[in-house]
């Protein structure tokens, strides 16, 4: 079977900064992949590629056996790529409840038999069932993330992307986050977790790819990624001959 | 994980009850207000449908248009030319106005929509002015001096004058209960949901899934069948057409936005209050002169600084009430798992 999401050659560049040098990477359907890498390595822009906010300048972008880089991102999404923004970007005059019926109506391939019931109980698996009717922009910087992440389940994904969705969470949250992420990872969704916090992110994932200034330095399971030499000498600052 | 039972609400009967009473009301007018108050009534339900529609574009779509006036000229041409060179009736004549507007906004969209923000409002205006133009080339309708409708269609309408004017006056009521009930529905149906999703984040509704031009298109076609359904039915009060006043920028431009931003855009009741207002003011100053316009804008300052969400934005802040309120609360059956008194809150302690 070839991998849910194939990714060939993606560049980009924002006036002289490269932040995307020719990626490819393959992501096999059900996977869990972590991301690591540096601020302004490339991350987030990698994620808008995927689901159709930025265009690449070149490469491509294969999912599901379909080349769907000249896509739209509503396209996208009904394909079964949802994004959830690193900067939370709540609908702030829906209620949380209405944000999640958003992408129920509007983002899945076949349209639910009761979208309703499927937000209620995404707002129950996601621990924001006394928020339903919180406006959204009401909500606390940690709710947001959370309801940024109820939200792109609600489009019932394939490729879930996450972006930074543990940061500034206590260690309590943050091991409930790591249970929800593995809960939906078992119901067969492919995960593709951008997070700083790389201890929750090993508990989470199989997979881990570092990137750096546009470019994948290292790509493995997780506890050979992370002693790579240039990895820790990048991103953990810790310096090669140390 | 036990699946909880909720229920979905939405509210709005004590609204809808109301308004239901104030349009039987209305529609009973006929039976008791003389023939100067009905006339004017139907100009007042003239401009809600212009209003409300105007709302529906730029407070709930962020299509801010200043050149709605060319489906105002747009439909009252059509109910001109419709009833004196096809012998269409003149009531049947307002909706097949509307569908010729709606119809032509399609092209009209496909180029406006490469506009964005201050330039989507130019180029609104430019192409109304393109529409005046290419109207006051029309010689059978008396080029750019214009033209009266002939006797034989007004009589058309209704055969005695008394019957004209009730005919005329249900026309617009029902003109502006169409409206408003057709924004409504749209506003609560799942094209809403979209609506206001795009109204707070473009980009995050089109990451979930909609598809942000098609529902602005849809949109902006179904306010230009409505505008052009009120274009004809105003002509159709005039009774006398001109390029100058069917595409006025100043009558089916500027009033509107007046009356929406005085009454509080972004709400289904903002414009309504607002056409209200406008012309209860000029009922009250029209003896100024020309010290009248000038007060108008005194007004619209004083709106803006005082109350900038409207007249009703205002009221409904204060009071909570909404007439048709668009969202959707869950409301949960009985909170499964947890004790009764957690569940009722505070308000249960003696
Ligand atoms: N729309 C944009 N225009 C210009 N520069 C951008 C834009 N988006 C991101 N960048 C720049 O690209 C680089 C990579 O950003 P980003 O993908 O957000 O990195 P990361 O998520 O890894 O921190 C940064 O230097 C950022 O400032
Ligand atoms: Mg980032």
């Amino acid at each position: 079977m070839p991998p849910l999401l194939q990714i060939g050659g993606l560049s980009k560049r924002f006036g002289a900064v490269v932040v995307a040098d020719a990626i490819s990477l393959d992501v096999p359907a059900g996977q869990a992949l972590g991301i690591i890498g540096p601020n302004g390595a490339g991350k987030t822009t990698l994620f808008a590629m995927i689901a159709g906010a930025v265009a690449p300048d070149a490469g491509r972008v294969v999912f599901d056996g379909a080349d769907i880089t000249a896509l739209p991102p509503e396209r996208r999404c009904r394909l079964g790529v949802a994004r959830s923004f690193q900067i939370p970007r709540p609908f702030g005059g829906l209620s949380v409840f209405e944000n999640l019926m958003v992408a129920a109506e509007f983002g899945r391939a076949e349209k639910s038999a009761n979208p309703a019931r499927d937000c209620v109980d995404i707002l129950d698996q996601c621990g924001l069932a006394d928020l339903a009717n919180r406006r959204a922009g009401a909500l606390t910087l940690l709710q947001r993330k959370r309801l940024e992440l109820a939200r792109a389940l609600a489009s019932k994904p394939k490729l879930l992307l996450l972006d930074e969705v543990a940061g500034g969470l206590t260690e309590d949250e943050c091991v409930a986050l790591v249970a929800l992420v593995k809960s939906i990872h078992a119901t067969g969704v492919a995960i593709v977790w951008i997070e700083h916090i790389v201890h929750a992110l090993l508990s989470a994932v199989e997979r881990l790819v570092a990137l750096h200034a546009g470019s994948i330095i290292a790509d493995g399971i997780p506890r050979d990624v992370i002693a790579d030499a240039r990895v820790a000498e990048i991103y953990m600052g810790i310096p090669a001959d140390a | 994980m036990i699946a909880r039972g909720f229920h979905i609400e939405r509210g709005g009967r004590a609204g809808a009850a109301w308004a239901l009473a104030a349009a039987v009301a209305l529609a009973a007018a006929p039976a008791y207000a003389s023939s100067a108050t009905l006339g004017l009534l139907a100009q007042v339900f003239a401009y809600i449908a212009l209003a409300s529609l105007w709302n529906l574009l730029a407070g709930f779509s962020g299509l801010v248009s200043v050149g709605q006036q060319a489906y105002v000229g747009l439909g009252g041409y059509c109910l001109f030319a419709l009833t004196m060179f096809a012998g269409v009736p003149p009531l049947l004549a307002i909706p097949l106005a509307g569908v010729v507007g709606a119809a032509l906004s399609i092209p009209v969209a496909a180029l406006l929509f490469r506009l964005r923000g201050a330039y989507f409002a130019i180029g609104s205006w430019v192409m109304a002015e393109v529409f005046r133009l290419l109207a006051s080339q029309i010689s059978a309708l008396g080029g750019g001096s214009g033209a009266s409708l002939p006797i034989r269609v007004v009589a058309a309408v209704a055969a005695s004058r008394q019957a004209r004017e009730f005919a005329i006056y249900w026309a617009s009521l029902a003109l502006a209960l169409l409206v408003i009930g057709l924004i409504v529905w749209l506003l609560r149906s799942r094209w809403g949901l979209a609506l206001r999703a795009i109204h707070f984040d473009e980009a995050a509704a089109s990451a979930n899934g909609v598809d942000v031009r098609r529902v602005k298109f849809v949109v902006y076609g179904l306010a230009a069948f409505g505008t052009s359904m009120a274009g004809a039915l105003i002509f159709l009060q005039k009774l006398r057409i001109s390029p100058d006043a069917a595409f006025s920028v100043n009558d089916w431009t500027a009033y509107v936005i007046f009356m929406t931003v005085i009454g509080g855009v972004g709400r289904i009741e903002g414009p309504v209050v607002g056409a209200i207002v406008f012309f209860a003011l000029r009922l009250t100053l029209s003896d100024l002169g020309s010290l009248y316009l000038l007060m108008l804008g005194v007004v619209a300052i004083a709106a803006m600084l005082k109350a900038p969400k409207g007249l009703w934005g205002a009221f409904a802040e204060k009071t909570g009430f909404e007439f048709a309120p668009l969202g959707q609360r869950v409301v949960y059956d009985n909170q499964t798992g947890k004790p009764a008194a957690a569940a009722g809150g505070q308000g249960d302690k003696p």
